[in-house]
């Protein structure tokens, strides 16, 4: 790296690290608040959890069949509840409305069994119906009800497939529950991580570049023999070093505060990552900080002072959070290579393959190698902004 | 003498936004600022631009300085162009106005390293020139307290001796004493003298007659854009004061009616 282009850096990182007010609120808070909010949501969300659990629901069986009384007895399932049999009237059911019974209620047809052997038989078309009433405003009347259908659901597909003559698939099942585990990470992660590292270019980018016209500083910097290529990748470096300290910083609050978060009863987190994938994890998180502190720097050049820039980055932050809310709305990674080419969209899907355990080296190269290509071109229009006395000195 | 500057024909036009429109009272879309301005300055002297507020001084000035560039024309500073060779330029140039502003955070020993480092100067270089202009300046008490603490005094004087940090040939002032006490003021032209009498060339703009009259060798009036005159002060004057000299010059060229 240029000389000119170190200096600059130098002067970037000694502007930033001498202003504690700066360090903390960049670095230092962005982890400290992600930890304590989520720790504190956590708590709280789990001592919900645990009064539900603790109240003593009861649940009432009306014409118990044979074939659900293990299931619900045996194994007792839900756990916290107190399970009867008996039949229970319209006033229950009014009570249970009005909040005065604590209590499930579930109806099953007199003749269940047979009803359910003459529907898988071909006998019949009628399809047995059971009715639940539970009370929708009670967490732990939501919490049995969404045990119970889980369990009648699960009864029905092995009823099924042991009508059809096949193994019960329990280690299948088990499989599906870790891949919804990764799957659910790579759906939230990557927004969280790219909304994280933008907040991070925010914070600095703008006052480095927009601020310093505002201040009359660029122009001093202007008049020294520097190449203007060297100021820009200066800027672009030193900008990108700092958001990531800070897009690390709040990684590190997520991290720390996850198992607070998620402390439910027999949660698996599902990030049993390998090396690999934390290598390409590194060198993605990179490359989309690059991208973005070059976006960031090109506006900010753009802008007359700081608080235009904050005008003029907003509409790109949308664009930014959109691209990160695709994963939601599609199911896993892209697999058309060429799809990696694309700013911003690259990043997020690399970071959905990572964490849906379906890495692909290929992919990580071309987003990697096209951002460091975007870059170089940001470069390049920064030094014709710096070179532009319409841009560096307009009012 | 020896020749070190010589600007031919420069020309530099703006586009007004309609604030400008307004504050103008004009109708036109654009405004000549330097309308074709040739003028040489000579190794070891001073030469000053004299001109009314918007007569085009310091737009010249900045296209000297590289921060600009020239719609036509050219300008050669120790051989080297405004237009083609800007980086050399401004290597060999120092360049002060009081649109150039340093960083408020940093201390002025901070700012003397990292601008000397930018100038390619060396490091042990640096050392004894900064210890020599801290001095002669009074910055050395300060040389650790940050620029926002300062007095605009001290600051004036900081940023003087940051566009002197690689010892240029050619010092181009913008307005050297605007706003200073009279102290400052006094200080920063007493050193304008001493560079001249090391042989360095100074080119400064101003509006201040008896400032021309005590410090410059050779003079340049500027109208509109326009060089009018350009010469020795007894050449420029012809028997007048300087002062009544400009008006007539102003109204020569102005119609008499202002």
């Amino acid at each position: 790296m240029k000389s000119n282009t170190l200096t600059i850096i130098k002067k970037e990182f000694a502007r930033f690290f001498g202003d504690r007010q700066l360090v903390f609120t960049a670095v230092i808070m962005p982890g400290l608040l992600i930890y304590l909010i989520y720790s504190l949501m956590g708590t709280g969300i789990n001592s919900m959890i645990s009064d539900s659990e603790n109240q003593q629901m009861t649940l009432q069986v009306e014409n118990m069949p044979e074939s659900m009384s293990t299931m619900l007895l045996a194994h007792n399932v839900p756990p916290m509840c107190k399970v009867v049999t008996g039949a229970f009237s319209d006033d229950d059911i009014k009570k249970l409305e009005d909040k005065e019974l604590n209590t499930l209620l579930i109806r099953f047809p007199a003749n269940f069994d047979q009803q359910v052997e003459d529907y898988y038989s071909l006998e019949s078309e009628s399809i047995p119906n059971i009715e639940i009433y539970y009370n929708s405003a009670n967490m732990a009347s939501n919490m049995v009800y969404d045990r119970l259908c889980d369990e009648i659901m699960s009864f029905e597909r092995g009823y099924q497939i042991n009508e059809s003559g096949a193994e019960q698939p329990t280690k299948k099942y088990d499989v599906a529950t870790d891949s919804i585990d990764s799957m659910i990470w790579s759906k939230i992660l990557p927004m969280l991580i790219v909304m994280l590292l933008f907040s991070g270019v925010m914070a600095i980018a703008p006052s480095a570049i927009a601020g310093e016209k505002e201040r009359g500083t660029i122009a001093t910097l202007l008049v020294t023999p520097m190449r203007r290529n060297e100021l820009a990748l200066g800027k672009i470096v030193s900008l990108s070093c700092i958001a990531l300290l800070s897009g690390t910083s709040s990684f590190i609050g997520i991290a720390l505060s996850l198992p607070n978060m998620i402390q439910t009863e027999g949660a698996e987190l599902g990030l049993d990552y390998t090396v690999n994938d934390y290598m390409a994890l590194m060198f993605i998180i990179f490359a989309t900080v690059l991208i973005m502190a070059s976006a960031v720097s090109l506006l900010s050049a753009l802008a007359k002072d700081v608080k235009n820039a904050g005008t003029m980055i907003t509409p790109f932050m949308l664009v930014v959070m959109v691209a990160g809310l695709l994963p939601l709305m599609q199911d896993g990674a892209t697999e058309s290579l060429a799809s990696y080419a694309i700013p911003f969209y690259n990043s997020i899907e690399t970071f959905t393959a990572i964490f849906a355990h379906k890495l692909q080296w290929s992919a990580v190269l071309i987003t990697v190698a096209s951002n460091v290509v975007y870059t170089g071109v940001a470069v390049w229009g920064l030094t014709k902004m710096f070179n532009s006395e319409k841009v560096m000195f307009s009012k | 003498m020896e020749e070190i500057l010589r600007a031919e024909g420069l020309c530099k036009t703006f586009t007004l936004s309609r604030k400008q429109q307004k504050i103008e009272r004009t109708a036109e879309k654009r405004k000549t600022a330097v309308d074709h301005l040739s003028f040489s300055a000579y190794k070891g002297e001073i030469f000053g631009l004299l001109g009314p507020n918007g007569a085009g001084k310091t737009t010249t000035l900045r296209m000297l300085s590289t921060l600009i560039r020239p719609d036509e024309g050219d300008a050669i500073l120790d051989g080297c162009s405004v237009v083609n060779q800007s980086e050399e330029v401004r290597s060999k140039i120092g360049f002060l106005t009081s649109e150039l502003k340093l960083e408020d955070f940093f201390t002025p020993n901070y700012l003397f390293d990292f601008f000397s480092h930018l100038h390619g100067v060396e490091e042990t270089t640096t050392r004894e020139r900064k210890e020599r202009m801290f001095s002669r300046f009074g910055i050395d008490k300060f040389a650790e307290v940050k620029v926002a603490n300062l007095s605009t005094g001290m600051k004036q004087k900081l940023s003087l001796v940051i566009s002197l940090v690689h010892d240029p040939e050619i010092i181009i002032f913008d307005e050297p004493t605007n706003g200073l006490d009279v102290l400052t003021a006094r200080t920063v032209t007493d050193y304008l003298q001493e560079l001249r009498d090391e042989g360095k060339t100074i080119i400064l703009s101003t509006h201040i007659f008896s400032l021309v009259e005590r410090l410059c060798d050779r003079v340049g009036i500027i109208i509109d854009g326009r060089m009018i005159v350009c010469g020795t002060l007894d050449e420029v004057c012809n028997g007048m004061s300087l002062e009544d000299r400009f008006f007539e010059i102003y109204k020569e060229q102005k119609g008499g009616d202002e």
